[in-house]
Parts: C-alpha cells; structure tokens; sequence
C-alpha cells in the first residue's frame, strides 16, 4: 500500500492533529510502513471466526438507579484551563 | 395537483425517567445549577470507566415492547467518535451494529384513517451537554448536567407523507411513552426531541429522492412548520431543476425557515466500534417477561375502552387519554361515582380548568378522584345543585375538602323540601305584585325575574327544578 | 546502603507488623536511597516526601494494624494510575499540571492497607513505547548500566524497584508494559489476568488490554501486592466477578515443580533472540527440571500474527481513548485559540508527543470508512485464534514457559529511528495481552555478553496466578540470585 501526504492529512483531521508539512510528510512514511505491515493479517483465513473484542466472559453488570454525589463542582472544575466558577470556557461555536 | 409527494422519517430522542444518569451516579434532574450534577465519569476525566444503569436497558425493552418491536436480548454499545466541546470524551456511548430493539411501528389517525407507521429501530445512548453561547464574550460556556443522561433514540421508517402525518406520530409516539412511564415527554425541557428526514419524490416515482434532516425540533409546531418549509423549499429547487443538497439544517422559528448547518464541515465519519469498557448486555427471559407483564394498557387501547365501555364519544375519549394520570383519573372517578358520563364533563370541564390554572397534573391533583366522584353524586341526587357544585368546585378543589362535609359546613345543602321552597315562593309573589300582574298579563319573561328572586332568598340553595314547577302552579 | 532497602517487600512488611521498624524509619530508608540514586537513575516524575512523612507518622502514631496488610510499607506508583491529589501526567506535557479529585480503587486499596506513597514514576507517554524514552520529561536509566534504557512502558517503576527506592511500584501493562521493563531491570513483574484487577482510575491506552500489576524483587513479594490491589470492582464493567484467593499462602507452600507440566512454544525459542539470552533462559528450563518439571514441546500458531493485531486493536482503541485530551475541561490548552476547530487541533498537536501522535492517527485511520472490517475486525478475528491457541496449549501443560525479550536492555537513543522496529521487539509480550491472560517475567539470570539482567516469563491460564507464582518462587530459590545492580 501507498499512503498519500493527503490521506495522511485527512485521518489527522479525524484525530483532530494539525501536523506541519515536514510532520505530515514524516508521519505519511511512517503510516505507510505500518499499515503494510499491518496488511499482513490478510494472509489468515479467519472465515467463520467471530471476532473478539474483549477477553471478557461475563455479561454487563449492572447498578441500581440511585443518585450518589461523591465529587463537588469546584473538584470538576479545578483543572479547566479557563472556567468561571460555574463553566467550562470555550471560544465562541458558531 | 402535488406533483411532488414527501417521504419523511423522524429520529426522536427521549430522555429515560431514571433518577440517575445511564453510566454513572449523578442526578438527572432539570434544571439544576451549572455542573452540579457532574462527576468524574460523566465528565470525562481520565482513568474514569462507565458503569450501566439497570432501569436504561428496563425502560428501553419497556418502549420497544409497547410499540412493537422485537427484543434483542443480547445487545452491544459502540462509541460513535466525534469531537465537540460538549461531548468530554470525544465520543458517544451509544449502540450501532447490535441495537436492544428492532422493527415495530404504531398507528396514527390521518385524514383518511388509519395508518401503520414502521420503526427501524430503537437504541439506547448518552445524551451529550449543553453550550451556551456568548456574542458579547466571544465565549460558549459549556455545562455537562445533561451529559450521560440516558435516552433512547427512535428511528421511524420513512412512512410519513405529510406534515401532518409526522406530528400524529410523535403525539402518539409521545403519548404511548409517557403511558408506559419511561419519559416524562415534556419537550419545553428537552426530554423528547425530534430529527425530521425530508424528501421528494415526483408522484409515482418509487425512488426516494435526496433528502435534508432538520434537527433538534422540540415542539409539536415547529415539527410541523419545519417539515412544511422544507417540503416547499425542496420543491421549488426541483422545480427550478436544481438538485436538493444532501446535508443537515437547522429550524428558526422566527424566521419560520430552515437554514443549512453544516455547509463547512466534512461529512462525519464516525468510526463505530464496540465499546471495550462495557461488556454486551445480556437480558434474560425472565427479565423481558417481568418487564412485558408491567406495561399498562395503551393509549390506543384505552382510548378504545372509553368509548366501548363507557358510551363516551370518541373526542371525549381523546382528550381523557391524552395524558395517563388524567386517564386513570377519570376512570377511578367514574368507578366510584358510577356515572361515567357525568364524570367525564366534570373532569373535561371544572378540574382540567382548574388543573390547567394551578399547573398541576392529574397525579397530583389535591382534589382526590374520591372525592370528585362525591361531589358528583351529590350532584345527582340533588343535595345541591349543578350550579352550586361548580361555584363551590375552585374551593373544594384547591383545599381538597371532602364536598359532602364543605357543603354541610356551609350549609348549602339544597332545598328540596317542597314546602320550605313554597313559603319562600309564596314571599316573592307576595313582595312583587306588579310583576304578577304583569305577569299574568302576558309578560312570561318575569319568570326569570322571580326565580333569581327566590334563589336569592334562599341563597341559591333553592331545588331550580322545584321552584319553577311551584312558581307555574302558583301563577297559573 | 541501608539494610532496610536490602529487605524483600514481605520481610519489610513483617519488621513493620511487628514492630521491629516504624513505618518513619521504613519510608526515611527510601528516602535515602531515592536522594542517592535518582540523579543517575531519574525514574521519579513527583516526590511527595511531606505527604508520605505525614502519613508515616500518622501511621506510626496509631501503631502497627492487623488489618493492614502493608502497613507502613513505601510504594511508588506508575504516573498513569491516578492517586487523589497528586500530579498524573502519564509521562505526557498534555496533562502537565493535572491533579485528579479521584483515585484508582487500586490505590484506594494500598491506601486501606496502609501502604505509604511515595510518589509517581517515569514511563512512555500515554503508555506508548518500550524503552520510556517517549516520555515528555525525561529519560530513566537503567541501574544496572546507566547508557542503557530500563525498558517501558513501566521503566520508572522497573528501574525504582531495581534501584531499591521501594518494594513495591505499579506498572502498567498493555502489550509487555511490565514484563519487558521487569526483564530489563532485573525484576518481577507481573501482569493479571484482564479483569483481575480494577482498571478505575487507571489512564485508558488500549482498554481491553490494560491491567495493572506488581513489580517487585520476588515472587512472594508479588503475590502480596496482587492480593492486595486485586478484586472485583463494581466501578469497572470489565472487573471479572471472582475471589481473591490468598496467593501469598499459595506462593509460601510451593516448593518444588513435581508434576508441573511447562509448555515451550516453539515460536517463543526459535529465531532473533540474542545467544545470551537463550542461553540463560534454557539454563532456567533446565533448573526447572531439575525441581520436578515435565518440559512439554507446544505450539502458538498464530504468533507471527501477534504484532500486527496488537497494534490495530491498541491504537485503535488509544486513538479513542484520547479523544478526551481536548484541551477544554484539562489539560493542556493552546494560547489564544481563534476558534473551536483551533482549540482541539493545537491543542492536541501541542500536547502530545510524536509517538502518541504517529498511534492515534493509525488507530483513526483503522477505524474509519472503509478500513474497519480490513483492519480492525480482521485484527479481532486473529485475536480470537491467537487466545485459542493458548487456550489449545493449556490443554497440554499447566504453565507456558518464553524469553520476555528478544535482547537486553538496549541504548539509549539506540532504537528511536524507526518505530516498526521497536514494535517487533515486543513479539513474545503482546500475545498474552490479546488473550486476556496472566503472566509474569522473573530475573533468570545475567546476560554472558552484556551483564545485563534476562528474564524469563510464565503465562497461565485465565485466573491461574497461583500457578505461575509458585514457579516463579521455586526457580528463584533455585537459580542465582542477581547481585546489585551493576550501575549504581
């Protein structure tokens, strides 16, 4: 496989990265080579074979519909780079 | 001459009457302070896992029983992947390949009668934030209580071919969701919101056209004024021969227009898969069959049942059943003062009035369907009249009084006693001697001058049907 | 150096129960010697001397508790596991500053038993490395030979517990995170069958193949840490619904491998290990032998297969799991963002190292339109058959038995080039990940050519931690004990 600078670029977008031309082309190189290699999963028959997603046996747990207040707004808070004592701070969404 | 026939579905959103929110332990309460109602799960913060909410899964199979569909015991959540500043995860628990319903449909009236409208399928997920925007700070302010409140999400088939259609369903959809109590249905606050998909088609064409979503319609009117301005809009492009735009837009009821939303930003890809912090959801038989036993009667059905059972008319069996509290009102009233018809004027009239004027509901109504039904019965039997009943109605209602003990306090007890009514008949004539002239002379109308006489003399507790039989006696 | 630092974690633990030392004497010892070797060695990203003095003297104040279990004992905790209060960067200028209001139950569970922090540990940004030398702040040396990696993702912890700053330090591990690092350092550590131990609190990197574990000097000292953090946790969906059995009783009673059938997978014993490290690890099998073990010849099939699909599903799932590090309610903010789309991209580009960024596009790229069913489902799929064969071997034998590396401990600034590489060198770890399973890499000796610390791994079955402890145990009686390390 050939991973373009632009298909490069667009899965970037998707993970929200903004990688400069040199990084872009950096990371292109990079992708291409792992993704190949990744390719190499084609050589296994895996017909009728469920995938597993979790090595897990057990079914979801569930828990009771009460309400539990274990934390106070500020703790919420305390980390946001801008917060006013009530919200988190964004630039304006148009 | 339509030459153009709409195709629309609905994706409804309802918010889940749980107490607490679907993966965590925090309130679902409107209405409280700016991120009162958040922890470290519902917020995001790192390390934080989600834990589900046993009434989520409930209320769901609940919904997609009442309304028809099968019930996938085994179902998966699947984060659906996008960035937003009110979503702190950067994705959705939601469910996608695997969802807990599939199929159904219900039936609503239209102009021409009945008709079958199809669901595709029904989910559970998370409901995301809210952003307030600022012009004046060139700020949003973000505030996550309604972040990770459960909601399920009901995907219609494009059955719909008009307006008016679209709003039947959601009000019945609506209705049957609060029926079985797993939505408050209140859409001023955001628990059920609505997505419309319209499209068109030449009439005839078996082709569904391209089609725009309206989203976030949260009222029976904007639905249907929404849906009406899309259809008109779509219409003149085809007209003109231009092509509708694939996209989604957004209602402003000011302008009454839809306007595009998302000309700028790329088509989502949001690269579902299944969730591996939870594990799939496994009901048991047992489960779904405790669940099916626990849903009451529908409202369809009940609607039904008023006019069969108890002779009402059909719009009178509309309005008793349009909310459930206000249907199991009536009917307690009607068992215990067994005259289902006078219970439904009493509870259409005087008590939706004064319902309506206090902004209660049936369920926590002070005047106890108890003690309605006494006050219709003695109604009936004439310890007081119709007239009186719905003067001392406001009083009775308010402070929930017993109305037999209220009228006897009062003593307002009507006067049935033929001889007490006579001498205060006999006083009236006697005072107005004119008007009995003239009234022997031909001026009927003085009836209505003597009867208010009498009624008040006796302070209104007068039997009216005693008094003019006696009043026609006496003048004849 | 100190005799109490030379202690084990247990026989620390007893002198404390007994009152033989105070917990102030205990945590002053590691103290010391972190004053004395963290120059060189650099595997601590926070210190809370004060917190733990407190603490110690509190504990000291009330006595020595039955109920403790690691009363007065000083830990330290890898920076990817929250600790209430305490800075937790996961080794990233993303979360530089980012203190939780909240902990792991892990931790909440040392802290029950008494346990004494002592601060949070180096390792590869976001868990994403072998070597820790993706971390943001600094790079952690090797005590046994100070130009050398200690390993990663875990090599603050590894290189800690090596350097004798603590008993006890927890690591994390996704694809070998404690394992490999352990090898390196010439520790024991040990990762849990997935869902033995609560992942609440623990930064998500590859959610179905997180666990956090022990790394300690010996068996015994592991198998006290695992009962202790271990046990289902109603916080974690994925915590599996089993006891805790009392693995330290299990460890103490084993004394010899009669009957014990260790399985040897062809795959694990083949080409691309360096001579000395087969060699010092069929000196272990030999030994084992010796104590009464069947060597049992088995195959895993779909090994080679192992890397690709483990670094589909992990970044993959890392690529969502980071999604959350948006710049708006923690963490790293860009300056002055014009809009929203500014805030998230810089933001994030800023924040994360290239590593870190190099995953989470893949994992994106993965999981997107077109590519999901060729890369991701094909990559469970292979999942599937790799579990299966383990689940085949342990039909054959009661423990499996592989080097945890290709090599020893490698340079520093050696192998950054080209991250395929290093990726590859994670080839005898990542399978047991992808199976869910448990499984532990011991010191097993020093290399001939470099003297540097081999170690030798054993995987069990689902919950079978007993089994794997106990060989452990037994083998380390048997085989030499490491000297000091070399470095320090």
């Amino acid at each position: 496989m050939k991973l373009s600078p632009q298909e490069a670029a667009k899965a970037a977008k998707l993970a929200r990265l903004r990688p400069d031309e040199n990084e872009l082309a950096e990371l292109a190189g990079h992708m291409d080579s792992i993704l190949s290699y990744m390719e190499t999963l084609g050589a296994v028959d895996t017909s009728n074979v469920e995938p597993l997603y979790s090595p897990v046996e057990h079914a979801a747990p569930m828990r009771d519909d009460q309400t539990v207040k274990n934390c106070e707004r500020d703790e919420v808070l305390a980390n946001a780079p801008q917060a006013d004592g009530r919200f988190f701070i964004v630039p304006k969404i148009v | 001459m339509p030459r153009y026939e709409p195709v629309i579905g609905l994706e409804v959103h309802a918010q889940l009457r749980t107490q607490s929110k679907i993966f965590c332990g925090c309130s679902t309460r409107f209405g409280a302070d700016p991120n009162e109602n958040v922890c470290a799960v519902c917020s995001g913060m790192p390390g934080v896992l989600p834990v589900l909410n046993a009434k989520a899964p409930e209320f769901a199979a609940k919904a997609g029983m009442a309304l028809g569909c099968r019930i996938n015991p085994d179902s998966v959540f699947a984060r659906k992947n996008y960035f937003y500043p009110d979503l702190p995860k950067g994705y959705q628990i939601s469910q996608f390949e695997r969802p807990i319903c599939e199929g159904g449909g219900l039936t609503i009236e239209t102009a021409s009668g009945e008709k079958f409208v199809g669901l595709t399928r029904i989910h559970m997920e998370e409901d995301a934030g809210k952003n307030i925007h600022s012009a004046a700070d060139n700020a949003s302010y973000v505030d996550l209580n309604r972040t990770g409140v459960p909601l399920i999400e009901i995907v219609s088939e494009p059955d719909m071919r008009s307006a008016e259609e679209a709003v039947a369903y959601l009000r019945e959809l609506r209705a049957i969701l609060v029926y079985i109590g797993v939505c408050d249905g209140n859409m001023e606050e955001g628990s059920l919101r609505c997505d419309a998909n319209v499209s068109l088609r030449p009439v005839g064409r078996e082709e569904f056209g391209i089609r725009a979503e309206i989203k976030n319609l949260n009222s029976f009117r904007h639905v249907q004024r929404a849906i009406e301005f899309e259809i008109e809009r779509q219409a003149d492009l085809l007209d003109d021969g231009e092509e509708v735009v694939q996209e989604t837009r957004l209602y402003n009821p000011d302008k009454n227009a839809t306007f595009s939303m998302r000309d700028k930003e790329e088509a989502h890809d949001y690269r579902y898969f299944p969730d591996p912090d939870l594990v799939p959801l496994r009901l048991t038989q047992a489960d779904l069959d405790a669940w099916k036993n626990e849903l009451p009667e529908l409202p369809r059905a009940r609607r039904e049942r008023f006019v069969t059972q108890f002779g009402l008319p059909s719009s009178d069996a509309g309005v008793l059943t349009a909310e459930r509290d206000l249907a199991d009102y009536f009917e307690e009233t009607a068992r215990l003062c067994g005259a289902p018809k006078k219970a439904a004027n009493w509870v259409m009239g005087d008590f939706l009035r004064e319902i309506n004027q206090a902004q209660l509901s049936a369920s926590n109504s002070p005047l106890s369907p108890a003690h309605l039904a006494k006050l219709i019965a003695i109604v009936e039997q004439g310890a007081i009249s119709g007239k009186i009943g719905k003067e001392i109605f406001p009083e009775i209602f308010a402070k929930g009084i017993d109305p037999e003990a209220y009228v006897r306090e009062k003593g307002l007890t009507q006067i049935s006693d033929s001889s007490a009514i006579e001498s205060a008949v006999d006083a009236v004539l006697a005072e107005n001697p004119d008007e009995v002239a003239a009234y022997k002379g031909g001026k009927t109308k003085l009836m209505g001058f003597f009867v208010g006489k009498i009624m008040q003399a006796t302070k209104g507790q007068a039997n009216p049907k005693l008094v003019n039989e006696l009043l026609r006696k006496k003048l004849s | 150096m100190s005799a109490i630092v030379e202690l084990s974690l247990t026989e620390m633990r007893d002198k404390l129960a007994s009152g033989e030392a105070t917990a102030r004497e205990a945590l002053e010892a590691c103290l010391a010697r972190i004053e004395e070797t963290e120059p060189k060695v650099r595997a601590l990203l926070h210190l809370d001397a004060e917190g733990a003095m407190a603490r110690a003297e509190a504990l000291d104040k009330a006595g020595p508790d039955p109920s403790m279990p690691f009363w007065g004992v000083p830990i330290l905790v890898k920076d990817a596991i929250c600790v209430k209060g305490m800075p937790n960067t996961c080794g990233s200028k993303m979360l530089e500053g980012f203190v939780p209001f909240y902990e792991a139950t892990a931790i909440e569970k040392l802290r029950k038993a008494g346990a004494v922090i002592l601060g949070k540990t180096n390792m590869d940004e976001f868990a994403m490395g072998s070597s820790t030398e993706n971390s943001a702040y600094q790079v952690t040396h090797n005590p046994w030979d100070l130009d050398k990696v200690p390993g990663g993702s875990s090599g603050g912890s590894a290189a800690a517990v090596s350097a004798r700053q603590s008993f006890l330090a927890l690591g994390t591990d996704t694809g070998g995170s404690i394992r490999q690092p352990s090898s390196f350092c010439g520790t024991l550590g040990l990762k849990p069958t997935y869902g033995r131990v609560s992942r609440f609190g623990l930064v998500a990197y590859g959610s179905s193949l997180d666990q956090i574990g022990p790394i300690t000097r010996t068996a015994r000292d592991a198998a006290a840490a695992l009962t202790v953090i271990s046990g289902h946790d109603p916080k974690d969906s994925t915590s599996a619904p089993k006891d805790v059995p009392d693995f330290e009783a299990a460890v103490a009673k084993a004394g010899d491998l009669s009957g014990v059938r260790i399985g040897v997978p062809e795959e694990y014993w083949g080409e691309g290990i360096e001579e000395e490290t087969l060699t010092v690890c069929r000196a272990a099998l030999d030994a084992a032998k010796d104590k009464g073990a069947v060597i049992v010849p088995v195959s895993l099939p779909h090994t080679p297969y192992a890397i690709a699909a483990y670094y589909i599903v992990a970044m993959a799932e890392a690529s969502s799991n980071l999604s959350r590090f948006d710049g708006v309610r923690f963490g790293h903010r860009t300056k002055d963002p014009a809009d929203i789309l500014e805030l998230f991209e810089r933001s994030r580009t800023e924040g994360f190292g290239a590593e870190v960024k190099r995953r989470i596009v893949i994992g994106a790229y993965a999981l997107s339109a077109g590519y999901y069913d060729a890369f991701y489902r094909k990559a469970a799929q292979v999942r599937r058959l790799i579990r299966q064969d383990f689940l085949d071997a342990f039909k054959q034998c009661d423990i499996v038995c592989g080097p945890a590396s290709p090599f020893t401990a490698f340079g520093i600034a050696e192998k950054t080039a080209d991250p395929l590489q290093m990726y590859l060198s994670d080839i005898f770890t990542i399978s047991l990940n992808l199976a869910g399973l448990p499984g532990l890499s011991m010191p097993a000796g020093l290399g001939a050519k470099s003297g540097l610390p081999v170690g030798l791994q054993l995987f069990g079955p689902a919950f079978g931690e007993e089994a794997i402890l106990s060989a452990a145990k037994v083998l380390e009686e048997t085989l030499p004990p490491l000297p000091a390390p070399a470095g320090l």
